[in-house]
């Protein structure tokens, strides 16, 4: 099986890291090999963040080259046009259209693009957008909307549902499981 | 069992399940999660030391006395610890002693680039270098191994994309700690330069036998394939290596000083062209070439600078790459920027305001050079602040300009390296505005304990220093507390610290919102009196956005992202600004 590349983006603060540990979990449950990559730090907050999941039978390196994405998960729509590149011709985009005004939009520096979801749509003939935060909210908490993304690309997954699911149940806070899996459960009905 | 775990938290693992006794470090991106790891694994003591010199040191004293020991810290760090460094290669050790150190290639979140092998050829000590977290976890034990069985200490070094790469590890038989004996070694331990002198010969002996070491140790693997290309690399590089040419012979270095002469030297001449992928400095390279062995790719076609990738190796070679489509272009950037209801926001909004210069420091607050802030001038290293601030008043006097220049230190870092700085300040009779925003906490690796929070990295309570009596024994007198929310008081206190000739010293005790998780009711914008006026955006805060286009666009509060300090609507002339009753941020 060649190597399914996933990216993530989204902005800091957003729950993109325990997104990319579901998937990376499920994929080691699922029998596979498996390597995660983001860069943190100075975008602690705020700032745009990415990360990389590779699954399959031998994973090496565990960066995900631009042009090679088979899905590209973005978690806000500016922050989905800036990764788009890394999709491969074809890739899978699922992006949560709720945005996000960066600092130097919020500083009357920089405009927000009013046109993001049609340069979206123009760039790529195999996406999808969610409003996430509302189906989290529907789900019990407006802060699960990294679980709802993860839901929109289960069916997308060389990983069966159930083991998503079971891996969710896992890593999930006590109090938050059922929230979760509503959130999974809105998100893959989308 | 399997676990997906960072090269990071391998390294505590390892650390945990290979006898070791001691940990002290420093946090500092790539590196903190190990010490992090090693207190929430909770089986062995592990301590957050002041700065990266002490965390050797004391490291140094756990070695001797009989524990296996590692200090931890980032590849600038190394440059504060390279005194005691460079000493302890001579005294060698008692129990192992590992030396981690995080480089940080692209620059993710660091003031430079260096490349950490140049410490280990500098020091004449070996380093290893793992190639993923199975390879990090191993090598730990294999470091501790080599470090008891030459005297030496090792450096276990790591880059970004080891450091917080996930991958799977199989831990192996856990070793239990044990403290050897405590020895009382004059010769071996006090470096008198006529035991020194000894010492270097024995130094230099033990890189010979190192050398020999490094020939046969499986650390450094041939896995020969197609012979037409061999590729020598190691680290990060080498999966990128993989990734790019799974059918190429290569020469993993996991011990990547000193270098195997004789095995490079019998794979070159098994192969038909010779590459050389590393990243960053050209260290094999450069020794490869020196051993008269032609490397035909090298740093002639791969950056000196900047990551090594997949894409790079292949361009390299001029094979093809993955198409892939243009970044768009003109996107707005997304810049990290202070939390909502940072404490730090209010200081650069008036800093910004009164166009000072500004003599910074590493943490949360050096984003106060970025726009629409700008209102900070140089950043050095940690500590350095002050004591630039101390040079720039000194020269600004000589030259008869009569600007006082202001240092802005956080807590974590004046307790590193800045105290040295105010004392010297205070000694020579310096002039600046030192500004200490003490928010108990280092906040830009993640919130760890310092010695001004009141717990130990394991979390137990601890003595809590007291900012002010400090600052006052290190010979200031004029010491006067701050709160950055209040803006008008903020300014006050600065241009009265900026009019008053000598040492002045601002503290601000609002503690971090983020590591203290301080909720606040959220504010609203009143749209019948915003005038549009953009004041408030001044203060670069994300909670803050203009509502959709129209002639004048007025501003509006993000409700989820609020925490309501109440710093915009001090920039608000006409009263727009007001807390939403009963409100609480549920997003920060």
């Amino acid at each position: 099986m060649p190597i399914f590349n996933i990216v993530i983006a989204g902005v800091g603060g957003q729950g993109v890291l325990m997104a990319s540990k579901v998937l990376a979990e499920s994929a080691l449950a699922g029998g596979l090999d498996v390597k995660q990559n983001e860069v943190h730090g100075m975008a602690q907050r705020g700032g745009s963040v990415i990360s990389f999941v590779r699954m399959g039978e031998k994973v090496a390196s565990p960066v995900v080259m631009p042009g090679t994405a088979d899905l590209l998960i973005s978690f806000e729509p500016l922050e989905a046009l800036r990764y788009l590149h890394y999709l491969k011709p074809g890739g899978r985009l699922v992006y949560n259209q709720v945005s996000i005004n960066p600092s130097t939009v919020a500083a009357g520096l920089a405009v927000y693009p009013d046109d993001v979801e049609e340069q979206i749509a123009a760039a790529c003939d195999n996406a999808l957008g969610v409003d996430a935060l509302a189906i989290a909210r529907e789900a019990g908490n407006g802060k699960a909307v990294n679980m709802v993304m993860v839901g929109t690309v289960l069916k997308d997954l060389p990983v069966t549902e159930e083991v998503i699911t079971e891996v969710v149940k896992q890593v999930s806070k006590e109090k938050g499981v059922e929230v979760n899996l509503r959130a999974l459960a809105g998100g893959a009905a989308a | 069992m399997k676990k997906i775990i960072s090269g990071n938290e391998a390294i505590a693992l390892g650390f945990t399940d290979g006898g070791g006794v001691f940990a002290s470090g420093y946090p500092g991106t790539p590196s903190t999660e190990t010490l992090e790891e090693v207190a929430r694994l909770g089986e062995v003591y592990c301590e957050w030391a002041a700065n990266e010199k002490v965390a050797l040191e004391a490291a140094i004293g756990g070695s001797i006395a009989g524990g296996r020991s590692l200090a931890t810290m980032k590849h600038v760090g190394v440059n504060v610890a390279a005194d005691p460094l460079m000493t302890l290669t001579y005294t060698g050790v008692n129990a192992g002693l590992i030396l981690m150190v995080a480089d940080d290639p692209g620059m993710h979140s660091s003031q430079n680039e260096q490349d950490s092998r140049h410490y280990a050829r500098f020091a004449k000590i070996p380093m290893l270098d793992p190639a993923d977290s199975q390879d990090a976890y191993d090598m730990v034990r294999t470091a501790f191994e080599i470090s008891e069985q030459f005297d030496t200490p090792v450096m276990l070094r790591t880059t970004t994309r080891i450091s917080h790469a996930k991958g799977v590890v199989v831990p192996r038989e856990k070793i239990t700690p044990q403290v050897g004996e405590w020895v009382k070694d004059v010769p071996k331990y006090v470096m008198l330069p006529n035991f020194g002198k000894i010492k270097h010969v024995e130094v230099e002996a033990r890189l010979l036998k190192l050398q020999e070491y490094a020939e046969t140790t499986p650390l450094n693997r041939v896995e020969m394939g197609d012979t037409e290309l061999g590729i020598i690399t190691s680290g990060v590089s080498y999966q990128h290596v993989r990734e790019a040419f799974p059918n190429a012979s290569v020469l993993k270095l996991g011990l990547v000083h000193p270098l195997p002469e004789r095995k490079i030297r019998e794979f070159a001449g098994s192969v038909k062209r010779l590459m050389v992928v590393e990243e960053m400095d050209a260290i094999f390279e450069e020794q490869i070439r020196a051993m008269g062995i032609a490397v035909e790719i090298g740093k002639n076609r791969l950056p000196l600078c900047g990551e090594i990738n997949a894409d790079l190796i292949r361009a390299a070679l001029g094979d093809p790459v993955a198409e892939a489509a243009a970044p768009v272009e003109g996107l707005p950037q997304r810049p990290p920027v202070f939390c909502p209801s940072c404490a730090h926001r209010g200081l650069f909004t008036i800093l910004s305001k009164l166009k000072t210069f500004v003599s910074g420091d590493i943490g949360c607050y050096t984003l106060g050079a970025l726009p629409p802030m700008g209102a900070m001038h140089s950043v050095i290293d940690m500590g350095a602040s002050i004591s630039a601030a101390h040079g720039m008043a000194r020269v600004n006097a000589i030259a008869g300009r009569d600007e006082k220049p202001v240092a802005v230190i956080g807590d974590s870092t004046f307790f590193h390296s800045g105290m040295t700085g105010l004392l010297s300040l205070a000694f020579n009779g310096g002039n600046a505005l030192v500004i200490i925003m003490d928010n108990r906490a280092t906040g830009m690796t993640g919130g760890q304990e310092n010695p001004g929070t009141g717990k130990t990295l394991q979390g137990n309570p601890t003595r809590q220093v007291d900012m002010v009596p400090l600052v006052k024994a290190l010979g200031i007198d004029n010491v006067v507390e701050l709160n950055t929310y209040d803006l008008a008081a903020t300014e006050a206190a600065i241009r009265k610290g900026l009019e008053t000739p000598g040492p002045y010293v601002l503290i601000d005790r609002n503690p971090c919102v983020l590591r203290y998780k301080i909720r606040k009711p959220a504010m609203t914008v009143d749209q019948d009196k915003c005038t549009g006026c953009r004041a408030c955006l001044k203060v670069a805060c994300m909670a803050l956005g203009l509502t959709a286009s129209g002639e004048k666009p007025k501003v509006q509060v993000d409700p989820n992202v609020c925490n309501g300090c109440g710093v915009c609507r001090q920039m608000c002339k006409f009263d727009a600004m007001h807390e939403i009753e009963g409100e609480n941020n549920a997003n920060l």
